[in-house]
């Protein structure tokens, strides 16, 4: 079983199971015998037609599961839907990465994928913002936009024939990543929304929550589209952010990133599957409660976001009904 | 020396069929993929799983399926005399062999060519056995990782002391020198992965103890999937939705 690492006391140990076991009768597909672990047989009508589906296999004309997960039914598809594992990606995807080698005409970048994915550099915005044919010249400039370990926010472009995945970062809302943390959690606990990017107005934080599991938390950065600036302008639109910008970031900005970042480890020991609007409600909650910065990954914030959550979807599911 | 008294009972206070007590525990290594620490006895043994992931040597890589590599070591505290082990020595290299080629028999490698998973596997405390509990901690580390396998792999051992089959022995019965007989199974499909003995037995006495090791094996599978089970379920009523 997994264990929470946290020092509890005996009145927190007893809360914490509490809110856990509201959770558990809250939640619909624990309850039901959906759960399977690892040659698990699958319950199906073997006289209907059905299609099996990932982590499901065939073995004497029995459907059998591969993995531990949920089991999920579309119409005649049967698949088990894993909970930890690995991220797999979709096409269109927003995933955050970090480059590992910069090869010819390509970056590589670790995405928590089976393998490396490509950033191809024709497959990208030039930091000028004009649209030409990539020279030998800028090949060799390719250091100048990304370097080994920058972090990089891309898009999931297409799977090429050998299995190899494609990315692509053609506008300005995506590329080099700076001023901020890179938090890694498991992919299962980002919730797939329309809207990845999140600019947090009150704070001037700019939070990407990448599919993949790898969570940007950084200082706001105004996206200069270039579609909008002709090429006249681009010139001295360029020039001038270098100067604007600061080399440092502010102490207040500094506390905001720290805040955001430490509420959403605390939902991710929890083992909550997150979005923008419930990781400010937990920054919210902490702030609300004048916590230090530190003493957000402490047990005591831990038993309270918990309960604060079962009592969250406890609301949601009455709203239903 | 007596090892099975009158009354039917070992040293320790086990029947010769009963096995030595189990404890399991998921996710016990943060930065890994899959990780557990399964315990026999007063065997202890933590696994990590990392992977798939990219190859790291660009030869070695498949491109029908994936890599399995695995590493097998004993912490220098596991002993009772504390000993300075060099790393890779026989004795090692043969383990992690067998263990690789156990859990290459039951992961699924075609889906994920091209790529790595590496297993760790680490004796905290060695008692007797390490074998087999080093093939459950990577099972069950394989399947927190979300790795597809076939099945899951469990092991036992067996053995056989004053004409008497035992079960899962423990240190003494293992320095009495009779026969060890360390069997890996996949109990859904019902096949034999592993078979190591390190003595000789006559036929017909070799399948009783060998009968006796699978039931072992089908004993820690069972143990092994209440545990995948409640592991699952939590998960996933915590991540609601």
């Amino acid at each position: 079983m997994r264990g929470l690492k946290l020092p509890l006391n005996q009145t927190q140990r007893i809360r914490l199971q509490r809110a856990f076991e509201k959770l558990q009768t809250l939640s619909a597909k624990a309850n039901s015998d959906a759960s399977v672990t690892v040659a698990d047989s699958i319950q199906v009508n073997y006289e209907d037609a059905f299609l099996k589906g990932h982590g499901t296999t065939d073995l004497n004309g029995e459907l059998v599961a591969t993995v531990c997960g949920v089991v999920e039914r579309v119409n005649k598809l049967v698949y088990v839907r894993g909970l930890r594992a690995r991220y797999k990606p979709e096409v269109g995807d927003i995933v955050v990465g970090r480059i590992v080698e910069v090869a010819q005409k390509r970056w590589r970048l670790e995405i928590n994928f089976t393998q490396d994915a490509v950033l191809m550099l024709s497959s990208m915005n030039m930091p000028d913002g004009i649209q030409r044919r990539r020279t030998a010249l800028d090949e060799l400039n390719m250091r100048s936009i990304f370097e080994e370990n920058d972090v990089v926010c891309a898009e999931v472009r297409n799977f090429q024939h050998d299995g190899s995945l494609q990315l692509q970062a053609r506008s300005q809302k995506y590329g080099k990543l700076e001023k901020g943390q890179l938090l890694i959690i498991d992919p299962y606990l980002v919730k797939k929304s329309k809207q990845h990017f999140h600019h947090l107005e009150q704070f001037g934080v700019d939070l990407i929550l990448g599919r993949n599991g790898f969570i940007w938390v950084g200082e706001h950065v105004e996206v200069r589209d270039s579609m909008i600036i002709d090429q006249a302008n681009s010139a001295e639109q360029s020039a001038v952010p270098e100067e604007k910008n600061p080399a440092y970031t502010s102490l207040e900005m500094r506390q905001h990133i720290c805040r955001i970042a430490n509420a959403i480890r605390v939902l991710s020991t929890l083992g909550f599957i997150m979005d923008a609007e419930l990781i400010m409600q937990t920054v919210e909650l902490s702030s609300s409660l004048n916590l230090n910065i530190h003493d957000m990954l402490g047990s005591e914030f831990h038993v309270l976001v918990a309960e604060r959550e079962a009592e969250r979807r406890s609301l949601m599911s009455k709203r239903k009904r | 020396m007596e090892y099975v008294s009158p009354e039917g009972l070992l040293l320790d206070g086990r029947r010769p069929m009963e096995m030595r007590q189990l404890r399991a525990e998921i996710g016990t290594v943060a930065k890994a993929d899959g990780s557990a620490v399964f315990e026999m006895g007063n065997t202890k043994v933590i696994a990590a799983v990392y992977g798939p992931r990219e190859v790291q040597n660009r030869s070695q890589q498949m491109s029908d399926q994936a890599l399995v590599r695995c590493e097998y070591s004993m912490a220098n505290f596991s002993t009772g005399d504390r000993m300075r082990k060099p790393k890779g020595d026989r004795r090692s290299t043969e383990i992690s062999l067998v263990i690789r080629q156990t859990m290459e028999a039951c992961i699924l490698t075609h889906l994920m060519p091209r790529s790595q998973i590496d297993i760790f596997v680490q004796v905290l405390q060695a008692d007797v056995g390490t074998r087999s509990a080093c093939i459950n901690a990577a099972s069950l580390a394989l399947a927190d990782a979300g790795i597809p396998m076939r099945d899951i792999v469990t092991s036992c051992s067996a053995g056989y002391l004053n004409s008497t089959p035992l079960l899962d022995l423990n240190y003494v019965e293992d320095s009495a020198g009779g026969a060890d007989v360390t069997v890996g199974i996949l109990p859904k499909l019902d096949k034999v992965t592993l078979l190591q003995m390190d003595a000789k037995l006559p036929l017909d006495i070799f399948e009783n103890v060998m009968g006796l090791a699978i039931e072992g094996c089908k004993a820690v599978a069972n143990y092994i999937r209440e545990i995948l089970l409640e592991n699952t379920k939590q998960l996933e009523y915590r991540r609601g939705l």
